[in-house]
């Protein structure tokens, strides 16, 4: 796996401190390198899932600050949240080499933007490497510590989904190649260099612009950047750019044609590599470019065509002749390649099937058992027929949305739902307002909406959904479960304690799978005043151990079809009888996670454990 | 040998991801190139999930397959299986559970979504001879559990020929990524219907 890759280079190139927070795709990263390396000795790495990206970034410049090799991981939406002390650490750049993993999600497959982590390199001045494989994943996190060493600034990587979740075979270094572990220096007291000041910024700015042109020319010779002269004399005139999975794509798009234009393949955006774009447009009529996200290398191959006045003519997103959103799936390349180039050369007959009979939507759904669906329903239940608002948050829970539930009235960026219940609440103040939170989330990013919501005397319910876990991105641990990444025990941070701690006088923790108790202790807390919060504890059912799989008895069963059509549960079904037509209520017993739910909701008590049943 | 170009599909939880590393390590020890991509995320709660895996001699350089350039297609489900048909190579073979799934949400629209009818548009779209449906229900009557589904298809996709690999190949690679307690029963459900 692309991830994989990273991880083993990083170990490889020496890193002696990683951290990072989970997120699809970035998140497999960390969890290997925890494989891959050993806690202690002159090899070992501290390996952590911090509270936060921002709390990430922060411990792994410290580490870099006392002369480590650090790494830290996340998606490109935690890079927002790790912006402010990036921003600032690359004007005072590191000691031990740094390397920020950023991986980007087009599609977006699992992620709220397409932002493009190559803009925020240039918006930071920090270079950026963009593997188009994971061979180069795996070399490109080490050139990217040597650089980064060198100069003495962070350096990003950015994969996008298509490299960190790819697999493939890999060359890695064998450990006898590997160089000989350095113990870190360890901090050196310097004010002039470590403390961010005006004087020393404006200083500072100018070095990174200048550093910043040295790198440009510097990278226009790093095999990462390549041209590719023509094959045959058919396009001489036309070149192509492209950098990532994008230039894979037109690779194996390429490798079936006997003539092939100009290539350009950019494995460092920023700095740009103008020296080799120069070499690359030399001659050349039109351009074009294949990329995701943003405009990036359009935009640069614009302005080295503005600088030297050349007469070439550069085509893309810019021009509406790629999409701008999304990402570029073979089709697209292949289509692209063929009006580029004008050929009509298409690989293989496709021919498309015969209409297909109307296939259901399948989108992802809270499993079987899992204690949110619970968590939902009770707050639902309580709150029937009032005026009431749910904000939601980024979790597995994100999809308590969907029907029957429909529990989630917004969902912005994570922790945000708390600060947007109060300012809903401010301007429509008979409404209840509950925030749903995850544990995870709840550590890394609400707390200050909930001491915001407290101290401007809001009114409403934090709903803290505990299933003892990071589940969205895997099941990884953080401060509330008092485990390690590496599986070791750590201190464990109680949710009531810091609730309590806010100032918060009503904080109630409660099994949602005890429907009737989670219903009373909803009505209870939110007719209280101010902010008050409930914390649901049950462990996702992914990690508990299944309890027995319930069964329906068909003899009670009056077929109302409300355990099904009110739960949402993928593993309660309606058919109809064979006999009569009539409808049955069915538990698939491969997926019931044995929570009992749907057995409170059975007006005829038709549901129960199997053996009593049986 | 060319570039084999293999799709698995499927419902999240159905074990896609593993039945597509056994047969990426099993061509691994081939000693071709081999690349995979895999769906991971949200989507892996039980929405619509598919592998890419793409192995040979020749040099590769994307994991992902286009449509109409699939050698294989080995359907967990059988609408997921006519969802992914357009990646097919006119002549390329299907292997697919007949067991359908039923979407929640499709519940709750009130729609019927029925296996039966995904299988007979299979057998008016898959080119003759190039159809293989398999009663993946099998596990759960035989062996007792359903979630060596995998398994079983994967040894139903070997025997197709379709694969380019042997069974001896795939089954090699069994002890690297099964947990030992696990083995027999996969080994079982991987001889299923031999
Ligand atoms: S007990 Fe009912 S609600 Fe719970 S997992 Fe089983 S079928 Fe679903
Ligand atoms: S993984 Fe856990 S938290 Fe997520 S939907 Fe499944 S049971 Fe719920």
């Amino acid at each position: 796996m692309g991830n994989a890759a990273i991880a083993k280079g990083a170990v490889a190139a020496g890193v002696r401190f990683a951290a990072g927070y989970p997120g699809t795709p970035s998140t497999e990263t960390l969890e290997n390198v925890a494989k891959f390396s050993p806690p202690s000795g002159e090899r070992g790495v501290h390996v952590e899932w911090s509270v936060n990206e921002t709390a990430a970034l922060e411990a792994a410049a410290g580490a870099s600050y006392a002369g480590a090799r650090s790494l830290v991981t996340m998606k490109q939406m935690g890079l927002n949240v790790a912006s402010d002390p990036l921003m600032c650490l690359a004007y005072i750049g590191v000691k031990g080499g740094m390397v920020v993993m950023v991986a980007d999600d087009p599609g977006p497959i699992s992620s709220q933007t397409e932002q493009d982590t190559r803009r925020f390199a240039s918006h930071a001045k920090i270079p950026c490497f963009d593997p188009s494989s994971v061979q180069e994943a795996y070399d490109m996190v080490r050139a990217a510590f040597e650089l980064s060493e060198a100069r003495g600034t962070p350096v990003f990587l950015r994969p996008t989904t298509r490299v960190c979740h790819a697999y493939s075979v890999v060359e890695v270094l064998d450990d006898e190649e590997l160089p000989p572990p350095v113990a870190p220096e360890g901090f050196v007291k310097d004010s002039q260099r470590w403390v961010i000041f005006p004087g020393l910024s404006y200083r500072n700015h100018e070095k990174l612009v200048r550093r910043n042109e040295e790198l440009s020319a510097e990278l226009s010779d790093s095999p990462f950047n390549a041209v590719v002269a023509a094959r045959g004399a058919r396009f001489g005139r036309l070149g192509l750019v492209a950098g990532g999975i994008s230039w894979a794509l037109a690779l194996d798009e390429l490798d079936r044609r006997t003539e092939t234009p100009r290539l350009f393949k950019v494995g460092t955006p920023y700095p740009f590599p103008e020296k080799a774009a120069l070499a690359f447009l030399e001659g050349l009529d039109i351009v074009l470019c294949l990329e995701e996200l943003d405009s990036v290398l359009e935009e640069e191959l614009l302005k080295v065509v503005g600088k030297h006045h050349l007469p070439v003519k550069i085509i893309g997103r810019l021009t509406r002749t790629t999409r701008v959103n999304g990402e570029n799936t073979v089709e697209l390349v292949k289509a692209y390649l063929r009006d580029f180039l004008a050929d009509g050369e298409v690989s293989c007959g496709t021919v498309e099937p015969p209409v297909p009979p109307p296939l259901p939507m399948r989108p992802p759904v809270l499993c079987a058992g899992c204690p949110h669906r619970a968590s939902f329903y009770a707050v639902k239940q309580a709150m029937k027929g009032k005026k009431s608002l749910f904000c939601g948050d980024i979790g597995c829970y994100t999809l308590g949305n969907a029907r029957p539930l429909d529990m989630v009235d917004t969902c912005l960026c994570m922790g945000a739902g708390i600060a947007l219940a109060q300012g809903v609440w401010r301007v429509e103040p008979d409404t209840t307002c509950f925030a749903f939170v995850g544990d995870s989330t709840f550590f890394a990013s609400a707390l200050t909406g909930i001491v915001n919501a407290v101290y401007s005397g809001a009114d409403l319910t934090v709903v803290v959904l505990d299933n003892s876990t990071t589940a969205m991105t895997g099941h990884q641990p953080h401060p509330g479960t008092g485990r390690t990444i590496r599986g070791d025990v750590a201190p464990r941070v109680s949710i009531e304690g810091i609730l309590r701690g806010i100032g918060l006088a009503t904080v109630e923790t409660v099994d949602p799978l005890d429907l009737p108790a989670a219903v009373a202790t909803v009505r209870r807390v939110a007719a209280e005043p101010g902010v008050k919060a409930i914390v649901f504890r049950s462990p996702c059912a992914v990690l508990a151990k299944p309890g027995p799989a319930l069964r329906v008895d068909p003899d009670r069963c009056i077929g109302c079809g409300r355990c099904a059509k009110e739960l949402g549960c993928p593993a309660l079904s309606l058919r109809e009888r064979p006999d009569s037509g009539r409808k049955l209520a069915v538990i698939d017993e491969t997926q019931c996670n044995g929570c009992g739910l749907c057995a409170g909701l059975c007006p005829v008590g038709a549901i129960g454990k199997g053996e009593q049943q049986a | 040998m060319s570039i084999r170009n293999v799709i698995l599909c499927g419902v999240g939880g159905q074990g896609t991801i593993l039945a597509s590393k056994l047969i990426a390590a099993a061509a691994m020890r081939k000693g071709w190139h081999v690349m995979s991509a895999e769906t991971i995320g949200m989507a892996q709660r039980g929405g619509s999930v598919y592998s890419n895996l793409r192995f040979g001699d020749d040099p590769i350089h994307a994991p992902l397959i286009g449509r109409g350039e699939a050698d294989l297609l080995i359907g967990f489900e059988p609408g997921e299986t006519v969802r992914m048909l357009p990646w097919l190579k006119p002549d390329g073979q299907v292997v697919a559970n007949t067991g359908a799934v039923m979407p929640t949400v499709a519940l709750l629209a009130g729609q019927t979504y029925d296996g039966k009818t995904m299988c007979d548009y299979l057998r008016q779209a898959v080119a003759p001879g190039h159809l293989l449906l398999c009663d993946g229900d099998r596990c759960r009557r035989e062996l007792g559990t359903a979630r060596v589904l995998n398994v079983f298809l994967l040894g139903q996709a070997v025997r197709s020929g379709a694969l380019g690999l042997t069974e001896a190949d795939v089954a090699a690679v069994f002890p690297d990524l099964i947990k030992p307690r696990f083995l027999v029963l996969n080994q079982q459900s991987f001889e299923l219907g031999r």
